[in-house]
């Protein structure tokens, strides 16, 4: 009998505070109080929490932003996001969304165009690059919250000055022998897709045309980019495990000192000043070289646009809550503790943000006329199809190539076929 | 007579009744609706834009060399677990059958990798192979990068299917070793039989059955082999399963229509592996029936 009582007891224990948690949460629901979750990576430095208290306390009481963190890895974070907005999930108030999904998730009916007066608001200031990049079809669907872009890295104490072309700084690389290597990114994945629009818009050229209906990939241009990787892949400069090259393997390489040259975001900057002093000692920056002498070099824009889910219960209040993301003191904050570049131009001139952002002047200069990935409903399978095409870059032949990503583009764009 | 056996099978009918509508309602229909979504095009990205494509979507998976080299793959998958499972899944059943001491010891720790969850089992393999995390490079005193490499991956997915259901495959045919009666083997043996022989023509055809049935339910779960390979190398390197394509068809790319071509494709697949092994067991029972006439 007695130990009968003391099971209850056990199985007490174990149930109450269960039952106490969801008593909790449904008080929090009575309150007045709007919560709004936010779907986010999750940013270490904890600028975004942050940003979100900051919001929440501004409104008053009105709404209370609550982040949910999505998956580190991009492909998982659209996976997840696309399968709960395809269902109609209501828990989705504001996405922090990649540059590459305005265009799907607008398409798709999954976020809200931003008002006409708010749309004004956020537009007021923003850098070119960035402010495309959340734009479809003339209208705003996503507010610029934080942007980057690559540069061009390079060692001071091995090259003079920045190579003005691509033809130029592999020579100057190869010129150099050891410890002349030049990192880029040569895996099969987004990063290589990245790697060939802005060599190809370098070049004079475009994936798909105005409409963004249609395959564009001139002759011309198309051929020359192709040269470029082929050129890069096949020189004794290239790294030898350039094929399964992403970002960060690019970065470590680059700490280990043996090359000097690298393309890649401006995280690198603080990465090697914290993990390889000697070598950030001697790390210089420019904007990429150019393909074509006659031509400046574009180079594609990332970052984090905000959008307001179509299926939330509370729209209005996401739009404010985005807009106050997206100010400017937030924006400041995200580039002093996370590092991430803002999209208003004139935070480049803080000293605060160019404290953080020494190459502050080139990064804005490349932003300004950054070039968008394809803008179309179907760019993730535009994506693959180009990264499957290409890799490995040795194995380009520039002149079947141009066909070959022509039809896998096509057959991409009409949604044939599996990638 | 013959009215009492029309009655019991009736009943027999009946009693089986609900489970078969209960098997209709969770497997006819979805399988159905799959077989109607691959006839349309049907882009979760794009939902006004529906209509009725009829056979294109197969033509387009058909037609793509991505689909017959993740055929490929996964045939290969199959036929490299299935195989080895086979022979080691013998070997173990043969020790934990001849165990004098511990055999229920002997029997439990043999289980316990079938026991662990696919996805568990996947990523700790993943670790143990891994450059930095792992063992396997220190043990051997190579430095490769095995998820990196197309066959190197495939080895590393083969071995972790392997290590994983070879108890499965031993405990079946551990049931099929008990069905040999020990008198068969002793009478044997006075005759002069030597132990291949015994093997040969004593064990192996009584447990036809046993092994027939192992290496249909193995071929078939390989056939459909996901969550390892989602786990180690998620399908790059040329690592792709069929299951796989139809997972970023569905999930990745919300095309119902294409992906849906390809499930019924996969399903076609198990069924024509299936109607391969039920013609074994046909040809195998029909024979004994004729003996016995």
């Amino acid at each position: 009998m007695s130990r009968d009582v003391g099971r209850f007891r056990i199985l007490l224990a174990v149930i109450l505070p269960f039952l106490s948690l969801t008593g909790c949460e449904r008080g929090s629901d009575e309150d007045a109080t709007t919560t709004l979750r936010w779907y986010v990576f999750k940013e270490q430095s904890g600028a975004f929490e942050q940003a979100a208290g900051r919001c929440s306390k501004a409104s008053g009481g009105r709404y209370r932003l609550k982040l949910e963190y999505l998956p580190t890895d991009a492909d998982l974070q659209r996976e997840l996001l696309v399968r709960r907005l395809a269902a109609g999930d209501r828990d989705i108030d504001l996405i922090g969304m990649d540059v590459i999904w305005t265009a799907e998730f607008a398409e798709a009916g999954w976020i809200l165009p931003w008002p006409d007066d708010r749309a004004n608001r956020v537009r007021a200031g923003c850098i070119a690059g960035p402010l495309a990049s959340g734009s479809y079809q003339g209208r705003l669907w996503a507010a610029p919250f934080t942007t980057n872009t690559q540069l061009l890295w390079y060692r001071t104490d091995r090259v003079s000055e920045a190579p003005p072309t691509w033809d130029a700084m592999i020579d100057a690389a190869e010129s150099i022998g050891p410890g002349g290597l030049i990192q880029a990114q040569g895996e099969r994945y987004e990063g290589l897709t990245v790697f060939f629009v802005s060599l190809l818009v370098s070049a004079g050229g475009s994936v798909l045309d105005e409409s963004g209906r249609r395959v564009s990939l001139e002759t011309g241009p198309t051929r020359r980019a192709l040269e470029v990787m082929r050129r890069l892949a096949r020189s004794p400069a290239s790294d030898p495990s350039l094929a399964s090259r992403r970002e960060d393997q690019c970065r470590l390489a680059f700490e280990s000192g043996d090359s000097a040259f690298m393309f890649n975001y401006t995280y690198v900057w603080p990465s090697a000043r914290a993990n390889a002093p000697e070598v950030a000692e001697h790390m210089g920056w420019a904007r990429w070289p150019a393909v074509d002498p006659s031509r400046a070099s574009r180079v594609s824009v990332g970052g984090i646009n905000l959008g307001v889910g179509a299926h939330g219960r509370h729209p209005d209040l996401a739009f404010e809550a985005a807009e106050c993301l997206a100010s400017e003191q937030n924006q400041r904050l995200a580039a002093r503790l996370g590092g991430l570049p803002p999209t208003l131009s004139k935070l480049y001139d803080d000293p605060e943000v160019r404290d953080v952002f020494p190459f502050a002047e080139v990064l804005r200069a490349t932003l300004a006329d950054a070039v968008q990935r394809p803008r179309t409903p179907l760019y993730s399978d535009i994506s693959i199809a180009i990264s499957r095409t290409l890799h490995p870059l040795s194995e380009i032949d520039p002149e079947r190539d141009v066909e070959r990503l022509r039809q896998a583009v096509r057959r991409a764009l009409n949604s044939e076929g599996l990638l | 007579m013959s009215r009492f056996g029309l009655d019991e099978r009736r009943l027999g009918w009946l009693l089986c009744a609900p489970a078969v509508l209960a098997m209709l309602l969770v497997t006819a229909y979805p399988i159905g609706y799959a077989v109607w979504l691959s006839l349309h095009r049907y882009d979760l990205r794009f939902p006004d834009r529906q209509s009725f494509v009829g056979l294109a979507n197969y033509a387009s998976v058909l037609t793509s060399e991505v689909w017959w080299r993740s055929v490929f793959n996964t045939l290969l998958v199959t036929a490299g677990s299935v195989a080895v499972e086979l022979l080691l899944g013998f070997a173990l059943a043969l020790v934990m059958h001849r165990a004098l001491v511990g055999r229920i010891a002997v029997r439990t720790a043999s289980l316990v990798p079938y026991a662990i969850i696919t996805v568990v089992a996947a990523l700790g393999w993943r670790f143990a192979f891994d450059p930095t995390t792992g063992f396997v490079n220190a043990l051997l005193g190579i430095d490769q990068a095995w998820l990196s490499e197309r066959w190197s991956a495939f080895f590393v997915i083969i071995a972790t299917e392997i290590w994983k259901t070879t108890p499965f495959v031993a405990l079946l045919l551990l049931a099929g070793l008990t069905l040999v009666p020990p008198d068969l083997i002793r009478a044997a043996r006075v005759d002069g039989a030597t132990a291949w022989q015994r093997l040969r023509y004593i064990t192996l055809p009584l447990m036809k059955p046993a092994i027939l049935v192992a290496l249909l339910f193995r071929t078939l779960d390989a056939f459909r082999i996901f969550d390892t390979i989602y786990v180690q190398t998620r399908g790059a390197q040329d690592t792709e399963s069929v299951s796989i394509l139809a997972y970023q068809a569905l999930i990745a790319r919300l095309n119902l229509g294409l992906g849906s071509a390809v499930s019924v494709l996969i399903f076609i697949g198990t069924l024509l592996i299936a109607l391969f092994y039920v013609r074994l067991f046909g040809s195998d029972v029909l024979g004994r029936a004729g003996e016995r006439r």
